[in-house]
């Protein structure tokens, strides 16, 4: 099973907001960044929450964000980023959609 | 004078606080209850129980100093503790756990910092429990917006053309930050090294100095 997306690649992470344990925190959701590594498969958290096997695993992709481009007040310097471990059913190429 | 003669006088001392004048909460009582079924219904032992409390307690960041300092030593050291922490901290005696855990390495042009803005994920395997600021909302919800200002109330200063890079602990992977090496500690061996490398700078939170503090 190859990965979805591969290093470099833009993607968006889905402006979604599900019911359940998610751990894709709400100030990326929505948000455009840069795969810059893949971590690996990892059991699907939001299935293990529920005492579920989690399978098929998914991949794990660490993506970089900008900080200018997650806040709008922001103050810091303009090199600074932020990099949150996403998986991949969280993720689209950057293209679709808006924002 | 001795300490207690000292305190011979008449005024009343605040009374210090019980752990059990705080009511349990749901947690807390959960905690206590589903330890009781397991023990009462033979999943384990109370011994089994106190012994891993204590190895959990037992962890300290000196572990992670230990491989930290390995690595500035030994650079083909470095280059497995890049590809994998917990194999190479295997190779020094010490059992980081199950969770995989990766290495950031700071260099001139990049500083990383760490947080889990979820809950509290750390490196617990070579760095012990985290400190309760790290687990503090205060800590959580500025480090992933203004970390050049948290860094300096930790009084680390970042320069302007150094990336500083924060890392949210997310999901199944714990991260430890690979500090430079100070300058001037070029002749200090392993075990002189590994004291300059505290907790903090594993964490991103500070820079190691050239003499332990």
């Amino acid at each position: 099973m190859s990965d979805r997306f591969a290093v470099g690649e833009r993607v968006r992470v889905r402006a979604a907001w599900p019911p359940g344990h998610v751990r894709t925190p709400h100030y990326l959701r929505g948000k455009r960044g840069e795969i810059l590594s893949i971590a690996g498969r990892f059991a699907n958290p939001e299935e293990l929450a529920y005492g579920r096997d989690g399978k098929p695993a998914r991949a794990l992709y660490r993506v970089r964000f900008e900080q200018a481009a997650l806040w709008p007040d922001h103050q810091g310097r303009a090199r600074d980023t932020v990099v949150a471990d996403i998986f991949e059913h969280w993720l689209e190429p950057a293209e679709e959609g808006g924002a | 004078m001795t300490a207690q003669a000292e305190h011979r006088h008449h005024h009343p001392h605040p009374r210090q606080p019980d752990l059990e004048d705080q009511p349990f909460d749901h947690f807390q009582l959960m905690a206590e209850a589903i330890g009781e079924l397991l023990i009462a219904k033979g999943v384990f032992g109370a011994d089994d129980l106190r012994r891993t409390i204590e190895a959990i307690d037992a962890r300290s960041p000196a572990d992670g100093a230990r491989l930290v300092a390995r690595a500035w030593l030994d650079p083909a050291f470095k280059a497995r503790v890049l590809e994998d922490v917990n194999a190479a901290a295997g190779e020094l005696g010490i059992d980081a756990g199950a969770i995989p855990i990766r290495a950031l390495e700071n260099t001139d042009r990049l500083h990383n910092v760490v947080v889990c803005t979820l809950c509290s994920c750390y490196p617990r395997g070579l760095l012990g429990l985290p400190p309760d600021w790290y687990k503090a909302r205060a800590y959580r919800s500025r480090t992933i917006r203004e970390p050049r200002a948290v860094l300096a109330e930790f009084g680390t200063s970042v320069p302007d053309d150094v990336e500083i890079r924060v890392h949210d602990s997310t999901a199944d992977l714990r991260y430890l930050v690979l500090p430079m090496r100070p300058p001037g500690t070029e002749d200090m061996s392993e075990a002189e090294l590994a004291p300059l490398v505290t907790r903090d700078c594993m964490i991103g939170t500070a820079v190691p100095q050239p003499r332990p503090v």
